[in-house]
């Protein structure tokens, strides 16, 4: 219940900023819109207690603007090349992440990050099918992400 | 101090305009969809996201600015999701990996 209370407060505070109006009224409408959001996706909450720490989860955020803004340029980069150096392949990444939620948001920050890009989730959920710009190293590959951003995901949700 | 405001603004438009435009090259010069996708989603997401914030500061109110802000939010919740399903979309329907792929772990059902 406070996880749905919070939920709605982060929709009005969305809500306030897409309208531009941090008006008292405006923030309740958002409030009510948000909650009123919530109700028709609340099948999806059953079951799902996640752990929720504020810092981690910021330092989560902080490494997904640096990796995002790195990638940006690598793929820039590579592109403007005249002659593109380029070993693409689809690597079998497997997951230590089992709930929707978070393997949800790996794919996602794995999608925006070097080089990489999720594909799609074996029927198992045991692997995420990832295409890698550079598919010269799958085992680093492989590592970099185990070590980045599924460790983060799980300090900050577990 | 508005001098200051203007560089930050026009260095904000141009870099964005640049990302934007190689991640259009990117489309046009990369072998296969899936790598296609890479210069689609990253380069074109800090492109737009920069050109997004650097229109907001110009406009120098608060409204304008947090909408500017929240549009790059959701493009970042959402182009991923998007060339997530291109990529699936184009497995699915047995689109191939180009010739110059070098593994691909997906056409075998991985090892346990």
């Amino acid at each position: 219940m406070t996880v749905l209370m919070f939920t709605a407060v982060v929709f009005s505070i969305v809500w306030a900023a897409i309208t531009g109006s941090l008006s008292p009224l405006n923030l309740v409408l958002g409030f009510l819109l948000g909650l009123l959001s919530l109700w028709f996706i609340r099948r999806d909450f059953r079951g799902s207690r996640t752990a929720f720490r504020p810092l981690r989860l910021l330092s989560l955020a902080v490494l997904f603007v640096k990796e995002l803004a790195l990638s940006a340029w690598r793929v820039a980069v590579l592109v403007a090349r005249p002659r593109m150096d380029l070993k693409p392949g689809i690597l079998a990444f497997p997951l230590t992440v089992d709930r929707d939620i978070e393997i949800t948001l790996l794919a996602n920050l794995i999608t925006l990050t070097p080089g990489t890009l999720s594909v799609d989730v074996s029927e198992d959920r045991r692997f995420l099918y990832v295409h890698a710009l550079d598919c010269s190293d799958p085992v680093g590959t492989k590592r970099d992400i185990a070590a980045g951003f599924e460790r983060k995901i799980l300090e900050a949700l577990r | 101090m508005e001098i200051l405001l203007a560089l930050v603004v026009a260095a904000m438009l141009v870099s964005g305009g640049i990302f934007t435009f190689l991640a259009a090259v990117g489309v046009v010069r990369l072998p296969d969809v899936y790598t296609r996708m890479h210069a689609a989603s990253k380069a074109g997401t800090v492109g737009s996201g920069l050109m997004l914030i650097a229109a907001g500061l110009y406009a120098g109110e608060f409204a304008t600015l947090a909408r500017a802000f929240a549009g790059f939010v959701f493009f970042i919740l959402t182009a991923p999701v998007a060339a997530h399903l291109v990529a699936k979309a184009a497995h699915q329907a047995g689109y191939r990996l180009s010739r110059r792929t070098v593994c691909d772990e997906m056409r075998l059902p991985p090892k346990k």
